[in-house]
């Protein structure tokens, strides 16, 4: 009994002394955050920094609210974060049927094996201006940036796990009979779906660089496009506020994708 | 006439940078309901073999038919459970045991009924929600033989089914698997290098020796211990007497490496 209360007396010391640390933890961040912001301003208002350059907190929260006012910054990103989250699926999904088609035909990977390396290290928004002709100055030409900017890798990164899944898996469903497309189904996709899930982590990154680009080449509306306007009108006040406010999306597009992980990988294998 | 016939069973392994015989002239008949083992060493070909016979590799030279049919037109005649469990860590046991049904198109619920109650059987009502990371491994293996007699095939070949496990659940699942393929009147194969599991457990045993992979030997073992459960036959006094011959047979084996 005696023993029993010490214990319990020992693991609430425990999750206390956790709870501790955790909160100074939280407190460090938030002095870092107003240090970072309340500087900024300072520096600014001092002239220390050319305030035409780096602009301050102030102006930008003016912006901002300005900007929400008329509606405006709702519409840009609108636009951007539908075209990131369009980019990354199609990336991701096109990425995987490749892989696919590749697991389907070893004959075949092996042929474009080189191809895809040579793809692969190629820096893909250079075919920006290309895709923009070819696809026009639109919506589906910044889509298309941001996804082709993350389809080769996928294809590469899951072909990878589709081939180290491990061939005993197969060999049971093959006891069964089972058709190469039934093998798919039930072991290849199955057993690498971790992998799919983790590079559609990497790969909301890699399309908000793609669509930040495509804007920035078609030039019409958008956070990428709110930039490349700040800066040819020498408003960086408006580049900051586009800065801040990708980042900020582009943290929780990040936390949704980790929080769909969760969920999806939950029995722990 | 055989149930099983294996014929003149050859197979070369080709890689890179070399050939390797892994069988080399392999004849052997299993009649039905006969419980059978291949014993040997690792890396004498028992998995080869038992791959050939379920028609997931093409030997070099020789055939195997069952009830005179070859086994490549047969479908899921024959059930082999691999050297581990393989269960599908992402599946529910229930959706594991009913995998090969599932792909034959068979879920009917009278088949699906049958696999429950094997299921039971096997002591394992109520796990079947559950997923295999939640099970101890011999009850693993267990799904796994669930898994392999829901299709009801007609040979049942078993690869070291035993080997991981500690030797207690060794001893009773031994018993369990040797009762349940009686009850069923099933043809089995087992392959293990465990001489006293191949005494308890089946009506003859063949010793393989390694490089290349052949029959050394044929040991019938007498009914007085083929008609007792594994347990009890692992007791009886002529099981150490056959142990002892065998083991010498296994050193002779091994000295002529
Ligand atoms: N896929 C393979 N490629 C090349 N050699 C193999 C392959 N599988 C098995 N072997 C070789 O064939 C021999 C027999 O292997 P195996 O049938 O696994 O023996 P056992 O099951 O009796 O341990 C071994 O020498 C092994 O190295
Ligand atoms: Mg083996």
């Amino acid at each position: 009994m005696k023993q029993n209360s010490k214990l319990e007396f020992l693991h609430n010391e425990y999750i206390q002394s956790l709870k501790r640390e955790s909160r100074w933890v939280r407190l460090y961040q938030l002095i870092i955050f107003v240090v970072f912001f309340a500087g900024w301003e300072l520096f600014s208002r001092n002239e220390w920094i050319d305030p035409l350059i780096f602009s301050a907190p102030s102006k930008i929260w003016n912006l901002f609210i300005d900007k929400i006012a008329d509606g405006s910054l709702f519409l840009d990103l609108g636009y951007t974060v539908s075209e990131t989250v369009l980019g990354f699926i199609l990336g991701t999904l096109l990425g995987t049927i490749l892989a696919a088609i590749l697991w389907w035909s070893p004959f075949l990977s092996k042929v474009l094996d080189p191809y895809l390396v040579v793809l692969n290290s190629m820096p893909k928004v250079a075919l920006g201006p290309i895709l923009i002709v070819a696809l026009g100055p639109s919506m589906t030409s910044i889509v298309a940036m941001g996804a082709i900017i993350s389809v080769i890798i996928t294809t590469i990164v899951v072909y990878t796990s589709f081939r180290e899944v491990d061939p005993n898996y197969l060999k049971v469903l093959q006891t069964f009979g089972a058709t190469r497309f039934q093998s798919f189904r039930e072991a290849i996709l199955p057993a690498c779906f971790p992998t799919i899930i983790s590079t559609l982590k990497v790969n909301v990154g890699l399309s908000w660089v793609g669509v930040i680009v495509g804007e920035f080449l078609v030039s019409k509306r958008g956070l990428g496009y709110m930039i490349i306007y700040g800066f040819q009108v020498f408003n960086f006040t408006l580049v900051l506020l586009s800065l801040l406010v990708i980042a900020v999306f582009a943290t929780i597009m990040y936390q949704l994708v980790d929080l769909l992980e969760k969920k999806l990988i939950k029995n722990g294998s | 006439m055989g149930f099983l016939k294996i014929d003149e069973i050859h197979h070369t392994y080709f890689t890179k940078t070399s050939a390797t015989t892994a069988l080399s002239n392999i004849s052997l008949e299993v009649k039905e309901g006969e419980f059978v083992s291949f014993l040997g060493p690792s890396g004498c070909g028992k998995t080869t073999l038992l791959s050939i016979i379920a028609g997931l590799l093409k030997p070099t030279e020789g055939k195997v038919t069952l009830e005179g049919q070859p086994i490549e037109k047969l479908d899921n005649q024959i059930g082999y459970m691999l050297q581990q469990d393989y269960l599908f860590p992402w599946k529910t046991i229930e959706e594991n045991i009913l995998l090969g049904l599932k792909l034959n198109n068979q879920l009917t619920a009278e088949k699906k009924s049958y696999t429950y109650k094997l299921l039971e059987q096997m002591g394992l009502g109520g796990v079947e929600k559950q997923y295999p990371s939640q099970l101890s491994g011999g009850m693993r293996q267990r799904v796994a033989l669930v898994r392999t007699l829901a299709t009801e095939p007609k040979l049942l070949m078993l690869d070291e089914p035993f080997s991981a496990l500690d030797y207690q659940t060794k001893l009773r699942l031994e018993d369990l698997v040797s009762d349940t393929l009686k009850s069923f009147g099933k043809t089995a194969i087992l392959v293990t290098h465990d001489i006293g599991e191949a005494i308890a457990m089946s009506d003859r045993i063949y010793l393989f020796s390694p490089k290349p992979g052949q029959i050394y030997k044929i040991i019938h073992v007498p009914d007085e211990l083929r008609s007792l459960p594994p347990f009890q036959a692992r007791n009886h006094e002529l099981y150490s007497e056959i142990f002892q011959t065998i083991w010498k047979e296994v050193e002779q084996v091994e000295t002529e490496q």
